[in-house]
């Protein structure tokens, strides 16, 4: 059974936390560099609850994986907000400008 | 086929489609587009993963905040949300780590299909991932961080409304006056500040009246 072995759930998450962090440093947008984060966030969580559904009677990985959807919420209001400071400020949202504090 | 491998396949395809059209999307609005997919596709895999309660989490707080979210600043930054990025001179760091993330998730690969070893499922009670098996976990052991998450979001709140209103061009207004004129003609008590500095002596007041 394809689906029902958790090797290709944890193989699939490395594949996404891998795009994530290729789209994360290969962009210069800041926004897709955000929605990048939010894809490793996502990536994480699925490999927590599929370890989690190896463990009968425990819920840990997915009360984890519960936290760490709120932490995300909360990053990307943030981040978000920051992003439109940043547009206000230098009028593009392309994160090479924002060298204020080189050299 | 199954029912279960169909929804397996199907949710993966959207889950590694809808990555790379997020990294690789010209317009960010297709890019949360594609966020979206990755979304809906994990979603669909946390049904398959026991995981009911978290599944219904994922479409609330992603599908209906974080991506609506992206898309109101897409729309509020407008055409410039979509910046031309140069193809060539991305810096070295850039591009030796992502060929080190690369290299790193292929060895991983190797090893776990070399591994060979195939762990299935185990069984598993009905009310693995329910909410009521969920919610007593955080209820009952994880009470302090759950209340530590509710303060986290209302700072990230309060947060969002102090950067997203504050503005940056608003500088305090600088004193240019020339300090030495402001010696002989600014105001020596606060009642005067709204007379004229010159041009209105009581001499010419007094002939102007009179003509």
């Amino acid at each position: 059974m394809l689906d029902l072995v958790i090797e290709n759930y944890v193989l699939l998450a490395g594949v996404i936390f891998t795009i994530g962090c290729i789209g994360f440093l290969i962009r210069r947008n800041i926004l897709v560099q955000l929605m990048s984060i939010e894809l490793m966030l996502n990536s994480v969580n699925l490999a927590l609850v599929a370890f989690n559904r190896q463990h009968t009677g425990d819920m840990n990985g997915q009360a984890f994986a519960f936290f760490i959807i709120a932490v995300a919420a909360a990053e990307v209001a943030v981040g978000l907000a920051i992003v439109l400071q940043f547009y206000r400020l230098r009028g593009t949202v392309n994160s090479d400008e924002a060298a204020s504090l080189r050299h | 086929m199954s029912a279960g491998i169909l929804l397996f396949v199907v949710c993966s395809l959207m889950c590694v489609g809808g990555a790379l059209i997020t990294i690789l999307a010209r317009n960010p609005i297709r890019g949360a587009m594609g966020l979206l997919g990755t979304i809906i596709g994990i979603a669909g895999l946390f049904l398959r993963l026991n995981a009911q309660f978290l599944a219904a989490m994922q479409i609330l707080v992603y599908a209906g905040a974080v991506v609506i979210l992206f898309v109101f600043v897409i729309m509020l930054l407008g055409p410039s949300a979509g910046i031309s990025e140069g193809q060539g001179a991305r810096s070295r760091f850039s591009r030796l780590f992502s060929g080190a993330a690369l290299a790193v998730f292929g060895a991983f690969a190797l090893v776990f299909i070399g591994r060979g070893a195939r762990h299935d499922f185990t069984v598993i009670t009905p009310a693995h991932g329910s909410v009521e098996a969920v919610g007593g976990r955080l209820f009952n052991e994880g009470l302090v961080p759950f209340e530590l998450a509710t303060a986290l979001l209302i700072v990230a709140v309060i947060g969002a409304l102090a950067v997203a209103r504050s503005k940056p061009n608003a500088k305090k207004k600088v004193e240019l006056e020339n300090p030495t004129l402001r010696m002989f003609h600014g105001p020596l008590h606060p009642r005067d500040a709204e007379r004229p500095l010159s041009g209105d002596t009581l001499s010419e007041r007094v002939q102007k009246e009179s003509v």
